[in-house]
């Protein structure tokens, strides 16, 4: 065996349990269910009739199966569509969190006191189906920017929320969307008011603990004329045999010369080598620049799930609008990946950028698959769009499924693509200088992904190099 | 005196086809020895061998360096050490800086000589320094390493690296290939600059002319994996005047 090889994985670091009672809804989804949960939830009639629709649309469809990706059946009546710590009553300030609970983030790095080395990152925890905490709650409200648990924001400004809420994502876009408009538990809400740069960096957190549960969160980001925010969501779950399922919802809406920069960090829990265990990360995520010269910003980092699904778009409506991805996608082992964008231009001069990386690794399977489609009024658009694939270790794949449709002939393409295999020669050449294997690896990885890292918010993008680090550890041997 | 480098017997495969087939060499500090040869005799793969390249198996014989086993270090553990190979073909990082890669390699070594990491500012004066002393701007510094370099600074690169790194045997394989003479001649002063009684130089050339910039105290002629002639800087002429037919092994007279 030559020295690049699958070897063993580091085991995944945050797969552990936290040991909480927590209240569970009987397993299997119906009506009574949806209700449920909207009860639990407080929610308006309103909440719960969208609710009902987007079921009874999804009851009629049927899961997709186009996808690069393998995956037993999903039995959709075997999951808990809720569950979630057991409290006495409502909290009035983060100091009446459980401590189990803050531990839990204060394990995973996420720090939910309002504490010095994250002061710029206002957080919002999400354990299971619920939020626990929100931190910065009144710094950001003296800017007049609502960042609240969704659930909470649909108690408190329910106007705001039915407004846009499936304005960018309807409730039967897809399977998945539908699945998650009829459950959806939690998530965030941020709104920036007309002019505003929000102060904070807005952040999410979301961690499955409970077993045979699927997370359902679904978050949505307003930016109102002018406005700016950046975004980050980070993600982790404890490591089961049984393969849990999450399906998101995260719609973004950017009025006239607003902008939004929205960045993932997504480490559930991969399975083990031989692939058993793992989430599904069937996700669908859309930004609309509905107004004049808005900008929306996709940039993620994939590390974790069995099996990643999504695609992260921009609706490119109002005139002079920006649209850009940034997506390193890793598989190790037996993780699969089908990931990409969707560019839609429909204003006159918009512009798109398209930079994706993927890393394959064990017997890992990476699939790039991106849509850019030029309507025909989208006079004088342009679209660059790179994918570069790299391979490590030969029993790994990469695929790329670039789709352009362009109606109208003045549009600009460009389209580079490129696979490397991480060469036997570049790591001994930088092992012959003095550098471990791993180290080696490491570098030349995150070399691969530098254009994307630079677009992370600073305080993440030294944590999402060293997630790479330790998602393709023991790679090479 | 203890040689630094001590070569006996060394046999070494590649793919299943033996290329090394018994080389014993002597190597002491402060000497400076050219190993010349024709194409296919071995050359590269003996430095390549030194460094530790995975794709070559040792099969016979013994590599001793500063008294340790050398064939049973890690490539990283032989640099750590102070063995230094200029490639003949140095590989692209993309992304990643000449800086950045220099730091994080001169760290790794300071560490295991007990030596506290330096921080991106301590650094960069350690490579004006260099730079001042091997006569270079620091043009190259800031773009990702060998990433779209000209053949001329890819070897000026190694060189660089070479001076960051204060090797105690640098190994110099081909050097000058693909160097034009004004290019031969600035790599060749840098190397001289950077010549010390405490540090020894193996210099892998197919070519006398180099050897006309880096003056060897000793030169060997490989030929079909084993060392065919040694002597001092007069050979390097007379090979190059009677190439390389004249060392061939005479054959067996029946």
């Amino acid at each position: 065996m030559t020295g690049i090889e699958a070897r063993v994985l580091q085991p995944y670091k945050y797969g552990f349990v936290t040991d909480i009672e927590s209240e569970l809804a009987p397993a299997g989804l119906s009506e009574d269910i949806i209700r449920l949960i909207s009860e639990k939830k407080g929610e308006p009639e309103w909440m719960l009739e969208w609710r009902l629709k987007a079921y009874r649309h999804w009851l009629e469809m049927a899961e997709p199966k186009w996808a690069n990706v393998q995956y037993g059946p999903i039995d959709y009546q075997a999951i808990h569509y809720y569950a979630a710590p057991k409290r006495s009553n409502q909290l009035k300030s983060l100091d009446e969190v459980d401590p189990k609970l803050l531990e839990t983030f204060e394990k995973l790095g996420i720090p939910i006191s309002e504490q010095k080395r994250f002061a710029g990152v206002a957080v919002d925890a999400v354990f299971d189906s619920v939020s626990v905490a929100t931190t910065f709650k009144q710094t950001l409200a003296q800017a007049g920017v609502i960042f609240l648990p969704i659930s909470e924001a649909i108690r408190e400004h329910p106007d705001l929320v039915r407004k846009w809420l499936g304005s960018v994502v309807p409730y039967n876009d897809n399977f998945f969307a539908a699945l998650n408009s009829a459950v959806f538990t939690d998530g965030s809400f941020a709104y920036i008011p007309k002019g505003v740069r929000c102060p904070l960096e807005l952040s999410t957190y979301f961690r499955i603990n409970a077993q045979a549960t699927g997370q359902f969160e679904r978050t949505l980001i307003v930016a109102e004329e002018g406005s700016y925010v950046s975004y980050l969501e980070g993600c982790s779950a404890p490591s089961r045999d049984e393969n849990q399922l999450h399906a998101a919802v995260v719609e973004l809406v950017a009025l006239d010369d607003a902008q939004i920069k929205y960045a993932t960090i997504q480490n559930w829990y991969p399975g083990d080598e031989e692939g058993k265990g793992g989430i599904y990360n069937f996700v669908t995520k859309r930004g609309k620049c509905q107004g004049r010269n808005s900008k929306i910003s996709w940039t993620q980092v994939e590390t974790g799930s069995a099996i990643t699904w999504k695609y992260p778009g921009c609706i490119l409506q109002g005139d002079h609008s920006i649209g850009e991805f940034y997506s390193v996608a890793v598989t190790n082992n037996r993780q699969q990946a089908d990931t990409g964008t969707k560019m839609i231009h429909l204003g006159k001069n918009t512009r798109s950028t398209i930079v994706s990386k993927g890393i394959s690794a064990g017997h890992g399977q990476n699939t790039y698959r991106g849509l850019v489609k030029i309507m025909k009024g989208a006079e004088g658009a342009r679209n660059y769009s790179q994918c570069d694939s790299m391979l490590i270790g030969d029993k790994c794949g990469a695929h790329t499924f670039p789709y352009i449709d362009v109606r109208n002939s003045s549009a600009i393409m460009e389209h580079e693509a490129s696979t490397s295999k991480i060469g036997e020669d570049q790591i001994f050449y930088l092992r012959q200088r003095g550098l471990k294997a791993e180290d080696a690896v490491s570098m030349i990885v995150n070399g691969f992904c530098k254009e994307v890292f630079r677009e992370l918010p600073m305080e993440f993008a030294v944590e999402a190099q060293n997630l790479l680090s330790i998602s393709l550890e023991g790679s090479v041997g | 005196m203890q040689p630094m480098l001590e070569i006996h017997d060394l046999h070494a495969n590649a793919d299943g086809r033996e290329i090394l087939r018994g080389v014993d060499l002597v190597v002491h500090v402060g000497e400076v020895h050219a190993i010349m040869g024709p194409n296919g005799s071995g050359k590269s793969t003996l430095a390549q061998v030194l460094a530790g390249h995975p794709g070559y198996t040792v099969t016979q014989g013994f590599v001793r360096y500063e008294g340790q086993d050398l064939l049973d270090m890690d490539p990283e553990e032989r640099a750590q050490a102070g063995l230094f190979l200029a490639f003949q073909y140095p590989v692209a990082i993309r992304g990643v800086t000449n800086a950045y890669f220099l730091r994080a390699a001169l760290n790794a070594i300071r560490k295991t000589r007990g030596e506290p990491e330096l921080d991106p500012i301590d650094f960069l004066q350690v490579l004006e320094e260099k730079l001042q002393a091997i006569g270079w701007d620091d043009s190259v510094v800031n773009r990702p390493v060998n990433d779209g370099f000209s053949g001329g600074e890819k070897k000026r690169n190694e060189i660089l690296q070479m001076a960051v790194l204060e090797p105690k045997l640098a190994v110099l394989d081909e050097t000058d290939s693909g160097l034009d003479i004004d290019a031969l001649k600035t790599v060749a002063e840098a190397v001289n600059r950077l010549r010390s009684p405490s540090k020894a130089t193996v210099v892998v050339t197919h070519y006398q002319r180099l050897l006309n910039y880096i003056i060897p105290d000793f030169v060997h002629v490989l030929v079909d994996g084993r060392i065919a002639r040694s002597g001092g800087k007069a050979l390097a002429l007379e090979l190059e005047e009677k190439g390389y037919d004249w060392v061939k092994p005479e054959p067996a007279v029946a």
